[in-house]
C-alpha cells in the first residue's frame, strides 16, 4: 500500500520513516519508564531551579515573538536596511515595480 | 498613416494613464488614471475590428458584397466596459471608506500596512 | 441522470452562481436556513468538481461546447474547422487544480460558518464566496482566452470585496484597495495581450491560437505582458507587494481560499507558457526567467517573513516564498523542454515536483491560516508580541498548527517533504546552486515557524489568556479535512504522483495532445 516515490535519483518510502520513528519512540519510552515515580506534587520538588533565585512572574518569563531572531536580523542589517524600505506601502511604487518588471523581461527576451 | 491614427491614440492614452497612475498620489486621481487605462484598452479592442469601408455587422437587408466590421471585438469591449464599471465602483467605495476612517486620500499617508 | 453527467462542466459554474444569487433572498426571508444552504451549496459545487476531475482522469480530456448538442465536436463540420462556441477544455492539469480548489473551498466553508456567526452582512459575504468559488472553477476549466479574462476579473473583484469585509478601522479597506488596483492593472494587460493575439489569428480559442502560433514581435510583447500579469496574480517577486497587504487583513478563511485563487493565476501562466506558446520560442531563456523569478520569490519571501510581528503577514510572506518553489520546479522543466534526454531524466520529475507542490501548498497553507484564524478568533490579538502560552488552553489548534508548520518546512512524513524532495533532486541535476538556495530557504522557513509556534503556543499560561477556550467544533472539522489530506498525501506520495500529478505534467508537456483533443485529429 505504501509504495516508493521514485525521484529519478533515489527513492523515498514513508514506511522507512515510520519504522524508524516507532523504534525511536520505543527507546524513549523505555528510558522514561526508568525514572523516579515517587515525588510530591506542589511542593519544592516540582518548582524550576534557578540557582536559588525567585521564579519571575509568568508574563516576564515568556520571550515575545518580535525579539526572537534578533541576532539574525542584526547580522543581516545591511540587507534588511535596503529591503524593508522597498516594501513601502505606497501603491504607486507597486505599479512602478510592475512596469520595471515588464521592461526588464522584454529586454531579456529580445536580447538573448 | 490615417489608418494608424487610432493606434497612435491608444499608445498616447496608455502613456498618459500610466503616468497618472505612477505619479499622482491622490487616490481619486489614481482611480481616474485606471479608468483612462481601461478606456485605452477598449479603444484598442474596437479598432482591431475595423475594416476599411465596412458596414455594421447586421445580416438583415445588408447590401451585397459589402465588408462588415468584426462583431466579436465589440462583444469583448462591452464585457470589458461592464467589468470596468464594477471595478471602478468597488474602488471608489473603498476610497470612501478609507477617507472616512483615515481622514486622508493621500497615498503617502495611508501607509499603515507597510514592510 | 445522463443529462447531468453530459453537462458536468456547465454545472461546475452554474451551481455556485445560482446558489450565490439566491443567497440574499434567503437571507432576507428565511435566515434560519442560510448556514445550511451555504454548506449544501459548497458541498454540491465541490462534489461536481471532484466528479469532473475523476471523469477526466479515467476518460481523458473533456471538451464541452456551450450550447451545442451533447457529443458534438467543438469544431462543427460545416464551419471549416473553426470552433465558434465558447468551450471548456478540462485536461489533466485542469482536473488537478479543480481537485485542490474543491477540497479547500469546502473545508473553509465549514470554518467560516462558525467563525462568522456573530457578524453582520452574512448573506452578501457567502454570496461573494460562492462567486469566488465559481471564478476559480471557471478559470481552470476554460479553453477560451477571453473567458479566462472574465473569470480572472471575477476572481479579483470577489476577492477584493471579501478581503475588505471586516473593516477594523479602515485597514482592511486599505489592503483591499491596493490588491484591487494592482490586479486591475494586471487584468487590463492580459486583455491587451488577448487583443493582440486576436488581431493576428482571428480566434479566441486557445487550441486554434496554439496551433498557429509563430514567433513575432507582437507575440513576444503579448507573452511578456501575460507572464508579468499572471506572475503578479500568483504573488511572485517583484510583483508581490500587494499580496501580504491583502492577505494579512482578510478574514482568515478567506485568505485560505485566496491562496487557491492565486494558484489559479499560476495555472494560467503555465497554460500560456506550455500550451499556447510551447516550443515556438527559445525555451531556455524563458525557463531561466521563470527560474530567476522563482528564486527571488523564495529568498525575498522568507527573509521578509523572519522579522515580522504580525502573524498573518508572516504567513502571507511564506505564501510568496512557497510560490517560488513552484516556479522553480516548472521553470526547470520549461528550460529543458526542447531537450528530450534531459527531459526524461530530470525534467519530468521537476515538473511533477512543482505541480505536486501546488496542491500541497493549498492544503498546508490553508490549514495554517485556519489555525491562526482560530487563535485570533479567541484572543482578538494578531501581534506575536502579545501572545503566549496558548497551548495550555487550545490543544487541538496547537496540534493542527504543528502539523501545518512541519509540513511547510518539509519534514517527513508530511506532504511538503515529498514534493520538496522531488524539486531538490531534479533541480540539483540541472544546476546545483539553485538546489542549495532552495534548501537554505527551507531551513529558514523552519526557523520562522519555530518562532511562531513558540511565541504563540509554548511557555507558561499567561494571566490574560486564562479563560480562553477551544474553538467551536465546526472550525475544528474544517481543519480536520485539510489535515487528512496533509497526512494522507505524505504517507502515500507515490499513489498521488502516479495518478494525479503525472497526468497533469504530461498534459502540460504535450502541446499536441491539447490541440488534438479540441480540434480533432492532427495539427
Amino acid at each position: 500500500m505504501i509504495g516508493d516515490l521514485l525521484t529519478g535519483y533515489g527513492f523515498w518510502n514513508p514506511l522507512v520513516w515510520i519504522a524508524v520513528m516507532v523504534t525511536g519512540l520505543l527507546i524513549a519510552w523505555l528510558i522514561w519508564r526508568c525514572g523516579e515515580s515517587d515525588y510530591d506534587k506542589g511542593t519544592e520538588q516540582t518548582k524550576p531551579y534557578l540557582s536559588g533565585n525567585d521564579e519571575p512572574e509568568k508574563g516576564a518569563v515568556h520571550i515575545r515573538g518580535g525579539n526572537m531572531y534578533w541576532g539574525f536580523t542584526h547580522a543581516l542589517k545591511g540587507y534588511y536596511d535596503k529591503l524593508i524600505p522597498l516594501h513601502s506601502g505606497v501603491v504607486n511604487d507597486y505599479l512602478a515595480w510592475f512596469l520595471i518588471g515588464v521592461i526588464v523581461i522584454f529586454v531579456v527576451v529580445i536580447m538573448v | 498613416m490615417i489608418a494608424n491614427l487610432p493606434f497612435i491614440a491608444v499608445a498616447l492614452l496608455i502613456g498618459i494613464a500610466l503616468a497618472t497612475i505612477l505619479l499622482k498620489k491622490n487616490m481619486i486621481k489614481m482611480v481616474m488614471g485606471l479608468a483612462m487605462l481601461e478606456g485605452a484598452v477598449n479603444l484598442f479592442l474596437v479598432t482591431l475590428g475595423y475594416r476599411e469601408n465596412g458596414i455594421a455587422p447586421i445580416f438583415t437587408n445588408a447590401p451585397e458584397g459589402a465588408d462588415m466590421v468584426l462583431p466579436t471585438v465589440q462583444a469583448l469591449t462591452l464585457t470589458n466596459i461592464v467589468i470596468g464599471v464594477a471595478t471602478t465602483a468597488l474602488m471608489l467605495v473603498l476610497v470612501m471608506v478609507i477617507y472616512k476612517k483615515y481622514g486622508t486620500v493621500d497615498a503617502d499617508k495611508m501607509r499603515r500596512l507597510k514592510e | 441522470m445522463n443529462v447531468l453527467f453530459d453537462n458536468l462542466p456547465a454545472l461546475l459554474i452554474a451551481v455556485p452562481l445560482f446558489c450565490a444569487f439566491l443567497l440574499p433572498i434567503i437571507g432576507r426571508f428565511l435566515p434560519q436556513i442560510r448556514d445550511a444552504w451555504i454548506i449544501c451549496a459548497s458541498f454540491a459545487a465541490s462534489l461536481i468538481a471532484v466528479i469532473t476531475a475523476f471523469t477526466v482522469y479515467t476518460k481523458g480530456t473533456i471538451v464541452y461546447a456551450f450550447g451545442a448538442a451533447a457529443g458534438s465536436p467543438a469544431a462543427p463540420i460545416d464551419s471549416g474547422g473553426i470552433p465558434f462556441r465558447i468551450i471548456f477544455t478540462i485536461d489533466g492539469f485542469g482536473a488537478f487544480m479543480l481537485l485542490s480548489a474543491a477540497i479547500v473551498s469546502f473545508a473553509v466553508v465549514l470554518y467560516l460558518v462558525s467563525s462568522q456567526k456573530e457578524r453582520s452582512g452574512k448573506s452578501e459575504f457567502y454570496a461573494l464566496y460562492l462567486l469566488l468559488t465559481a471564478g476559480i472553477f471557471g478559470m481552470v476549466s476554460t479553453g477560451d482566452m477571453f473567458n479566462f479574462f472574465v473569470f480572472l476579473e471575477i476572481n479579483s473583484l470577489a476577492g477584493a470585496a471579501l478581503v475588505s469585509y471586516h473593516r477594523r478601522g479602515g485597514i482592511a479597506a486599505e489592503g483591499a484597495l491596493k490588491y484591487l488596483i494592482v490586479n486591475t492593472v494586471g487584468g487590463l494587460m492580459v486583455l491587451f495581450s488577448i487583443g493582440l493575439l486576436y488581431a493576428q489569428y482571428n480566434s479566441l480559442n486557445m487550441a486554434v491560437i496554439a496551433s498557429q502560433m509563430t514567433l513575432s514581435t507582437l507575440n513576444i510583447i503579448a507573452l511578456v505582458l501575460f507572464i508579468t500579469a499572471l506572475a503578479m496574480k500568483a504573488g511572485s517577486v517583484p510583483f508581490h507587494f500587494a499580496t501580504p497587504d491583502a492577505y494579512s487583513v482578510a478574514p482568515s478563511g478567506i485568505t485560505a481560499v485566496m491562496i487557491v485563487a492565486s494558484q489559479a493565476g499560476l495555472y494560467g501562466l503555465f497554460r500560456i507558457l506550455f500550451t499556447l506558446y510551447g516550443d515556438t520560442f527559445n525555451t531556455v531563456t524563458l525557463g531561466w526567467i521563470i527560474i530567476v523569478l522563482g528564486v527571488l520569490s523564495m529568498v525575498i519571501g522568507v527573509t521578509m517573513a523572519i522579522p515580522q510581528k504580525d502573524v498573518k503577514r508572516l504567513l502571507a510572506y511564506h505564501a510568496v516564498s512557497q510560490t517560488g518553489y513552484m516556479l522553480l520546479g516548472v521553470g526547470v522543466a520549461l528550460a529543458v523542454l526542447g531537450d528530450p534526454v534531459a527531459m526524461a531524466s530530470y525534467g519530468q520529475t521537476a515538473m511533477e515536483g512543482g505541480l505536486f507542490h501546488i496542491i500541497n501548498h493549498a492544503m498546508y497553507k490553508g490549514l495554517l491560516f485556519l489555525a491562526v484564524g482560530a487563535v485570533i478568533y479567541r484572543t482578538g490579538v494578531w501581534s506575536l508580541n502579545k501572545m503566549g502560552g496558548l497551548g495550555h488552553n487550545m490543544k487541538w489548534t496547537m496540534i493542527f498548527f504543528l502539523i501545518g508548520a512541519l509540513a511547510i518546512a518539509g519534514i517527513p512524513p508530511f506532504n511538503g517533504f515529498a514534493s520538496k524532495l522531488m524539486i531538490y533532486e531534479s533541480v540539483f541535476a540541472f544546476n546545483p546552486a539553485l538546489s542549495i538556495i532552495a534548501m537554505v530557504v527551507s531551513i529558514l522557513t523552519l526557523a520562522s515557524f519555530m518562532k511562531v509556534f513558540h511565541s504563540m503556543f509554548m511557555g507558561p499560561q499567561l494571566p490574560e489568556y486564562a479563560e480562553v477556550k477551544e474553538v467551536p467544533k465546526l472550525m475544528i472539522a474544517g481543519m480536520v479535512i485539510l489535515t487528512i489530506f496533509v497526512i494522507g498525501f505524505g504517507l502515500f506520495p507515490d499513489l498521488v504522483v502516479n495518478n494525479l500529478v503525472a497526468p497533469a505534467g504530461d498534459a502540460l508537456i504535450n502541446k499536441g495532445a491539447y490541440i488534438t483533443a479540441v480540434l480533432g485529429g492532427g495539427l
